[in-house]
């Protein structure tokens, strides 16, 4: 499999009071056109590292890299030019909360079509259509009245799948999923990861998917890495996660409630401070 | 409750009926405040109504005849009624000083005000604007500083000695415009009074050697009064636009691939531009009322004057009538904020 992404010493800085604050400490991997889960608990680095593959990471942040490349161009000296082609047309993002990622006085049919205005020409009547073709294909029941809605307008689950219709509608060669299903109810959640999944398989996307639920990452995804404290603690494959290495990884596979064996009390996990080293 | 009324249109229409009474209602109430506190002060100041209209020589029997003709007599609330309905037939009485109806004078002394103020928050929105923007984007930097220097010396310079600087280098010195007063005398009796805005008065006929010697004139104060609002709704703008810049959806616009200018110009300044709305009229609100100095500073017949020299010479009347000019206004342009705001933001217009 060729590498569309190829992250190597990936390290995003902070300044802080108390002097510099590195919250991704090293990650490296790499993507081919299949499903890498992410998972880690909150505050682990998950989302840093996300932005920081689409040259985002908010400043007064840094983020360095021996190696990020993405279909072989060097993301670390990409113009801004070269940067906005590649954002939206080629990579796009998922963000994590709907509720602020949507601009509040902006129709959702106006952010979707905005997607496509500054990727390859197209008429306002294209693009509309490709806007309803995509709120119907994440499942949007009423997709005329969504279109036209401001973001207050709609629940959660319904910004959600509005915020993955207008990172997908591009047809982008990487996506970034931060959470991307945290909001939606189980059957809705299926419904987009069986989407993701087809553009993965029929298109041969890239994903990355961030999330804090193991159980879905493992059955979802063709691999996974675990982050823990600002670094990669294990990578392995979704169907060999019953044998992962660290206590870490071990502790959150303990911490799933079986269904078949009633475990009481429920498990809770003992953090050993050396994992973070 | 008739049948129409059940159809789709109500859950939207009335809601919106809802907000229009409620917003009149508490523009009437404001209004009716705002005339008992001025009929208030009119009954407080140390000033005799009855004297100012027989003046002092008259007998005691002319006095009395005229203190019960003003109704003086009466209990106070049923005075506040004749005030009230004098009021509302646009009767405020006569001008002590000038002998003719209050309304007259105000509707002579008003458009001046108004069209100095309205030129200057013109002036301070078009340049703070963009100068708060751009003080936001380069946060930190040198343009930065020189938006908030250029800013500070609007808030702490005082307008009488700027006004008298300005006059003193663009009128006396270097001649590039013309000197105190609305109007040269010549060109006075050119111009047909229609709006009272002279600029718009001499465009509209035609007289364009006026409008360029009204325009030479009001340049220099209205540009004093621009960099005052400017100074303010620049630093607003710059406040507002650093909060909308540090939003989520601002990443998103970048995710997608947004230029940044399309980022700055559409997507936050849209946002910043809500509480904006109201900034901006607070800004004209305060050159409608405040201009007394720069009035006296160019001696600009307006209302800010025609007040200053009411009060002087103990004309209640007029100053009563002024002032309440002046809270009309205000709660004028506090309606068509509120108005701009529910336009500007889809949050408010669809909750009703
Ligand atoms: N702008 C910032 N300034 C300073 N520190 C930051 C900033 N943004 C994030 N961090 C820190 O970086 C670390 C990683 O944050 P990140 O958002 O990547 O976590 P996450 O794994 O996505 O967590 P979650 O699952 O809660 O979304 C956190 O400790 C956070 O405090
Ligand atoms: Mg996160």
């Amino acid at each position: 499999m060729s590498a569309l992404l190829t992250v190597e010493d990936l390290r995003i800085t902070f300044p802080t009071r108390q002097g510099p604050s590195e919250v991704v400490r090293g990650v490296s991997f790499t993507l081919g056109r299949e499903r890498l889960g992410i998972v880690g608990e909150s505050g682990s680095g998950k989302s840093q590292t996300g932005r920081a593959l689409l040259g985002l990471t908010p400043p007064p942040g840094t983020a360095t890299a021996k190696r990020l490349e993405f279909d072989g161009i060097d993301l670390r000296s990409a113009s801004p030019k070269q940067w906005r082609a590649l954002r939206g047309g080629r990579m796009s993002m998922v963000m994590q909360d709907p509720k602020f990622s949507l601009n509040p006085v902006m129709t959702i049919g106006r952010q979707i079509m905005e997607a496509l205005a500054f990727h390859g020409r197209s008429s306002r009547a294209e693009k509309k259509a490709r806007a309803m073709a995509m709120l119907e294909a994440v499942q949007i029941r009423d997709p005329e009245r969504v279109f036209r809605a401001y973001p207050h307008e709609l629940s959660g689950g319904m910004g959600q799948r509005a915020m993955i219709a207008m990172m997908l509608v591009t047809e982008p060669d990487l996506l970034i999923a931060d959470e991307p299903t945290s909001a939606l109810d189980v059957t809705v959640q299926i419904e987009v990861l069986r989407i993701l999944d087809a553009l993965v398989t029929d298109r041969g996307m890239g994903l990355i998917f961030i999330s804090h639920d193991l159980r879905l990452v493992a059955s979802f995804c063709d691999r996974v890495l675990v982050m823990y404290a600002g670094r990669v603690v294990e990578e392995l494959k979704a169907s060999e996660l019953d044998r992962a290495q660290h206590p870490y990884t071990q502790g959150l596979m303990n911490c799933l409630p079986k269904i078949d064996n009633d475990t009481r009390p429920l498990p809770t996990m003992t953090r050993d401070a050396s994992w973070a080293l | 409750m008739s049948g129409a009324t059940k159809t789709g249109g109500r859950s939207r229409a009335l809601p919106f009926a809802w907000k229009a009474v409620k917003l009149l209602a508490s523009v009437a109430l404001t209004f009716l405040g705002l005339l008992f506190v001025t009929f208030l002060i009119g009954r407080v100041v140390p000033v005799d109504p009855v004297l100012s209209v027989v003046g002092d020589r008259a007998s005691q029997a002319v006095y009395d005849r005229v203190y019960i003709e003003l109704g003086l007599d009466k209990p106070l609330i049923q005075q506040f009624w004749i005030y009230l309905q004098k009021v509302f037939t646009g009767d405020f009485g006569d001008s002590f000083m000038t002998k003719r109806p209050i309304l007259d004078d105000i509707m002579r002394v008003f458009p001046a005000t108004l069209e100095l103020a309205t030129f200057g928050v013109i002036l301070g929105t078009i340049l703070g604007v963009p100068l708060g923007v751009l003080a936001a984007v380069k946060q930190g930097r040198l343009a930065d500083q020189v938006v908030r220097v250029v800013g500070l010396i609007g808030y702490s310079a005082p307008i009488f000695w700027l006004g008298l600087l300005g006059l003193l280098i663009f009128y006396a010195k270097l001649g590039w415009v013309a000197g105190p007063g609305r109007i040269d005398i010549s060109y006075e009796y050119d111009i047909t009074p229609a709006t009272g805005l002279l600029l718009i008065d001499s465009a509209m006929q035609g007289k364009w050697a006026a409008f360029g010697n009204i325009f030479s004139h009001i340049i220099l104060p209205a540009s004093l009064l621009g960099y005052f609002s400017m100074a303010y709704i620049s630093r607003m703008t710059r406040s507002f636009m650093l909060n909308e810049l540090a939003q989520e959806y601002v990443i998103a616009a970048r995710v997608k691939g947004v230029p940044e200018w399309r980022i700055i110009w559409v997507h936050a300044l849209r946002n910043a531009a809500v509480p904006l709305v109201t900034v901006i009229a607070l800004s004209y609100a305060g050159l409608l009322e405040g201009s007394v100095l720069t009035e006296t500073v160019f001696a600009w017949p307006g209302l800010g004057q025609y007040l200053t020299n009411s009060l002087q010479n103990a004309d209640m009347n007029a100053v009563l009538g002024g002032t309440l000019v002046i809270g009309v206004v205000f709660v004028g342009l506090n309606l068509l904020s509120d108005l701009l705001y529910t336009l500007l933001d889809p949050r408010v217009r669809r909750r009703g």
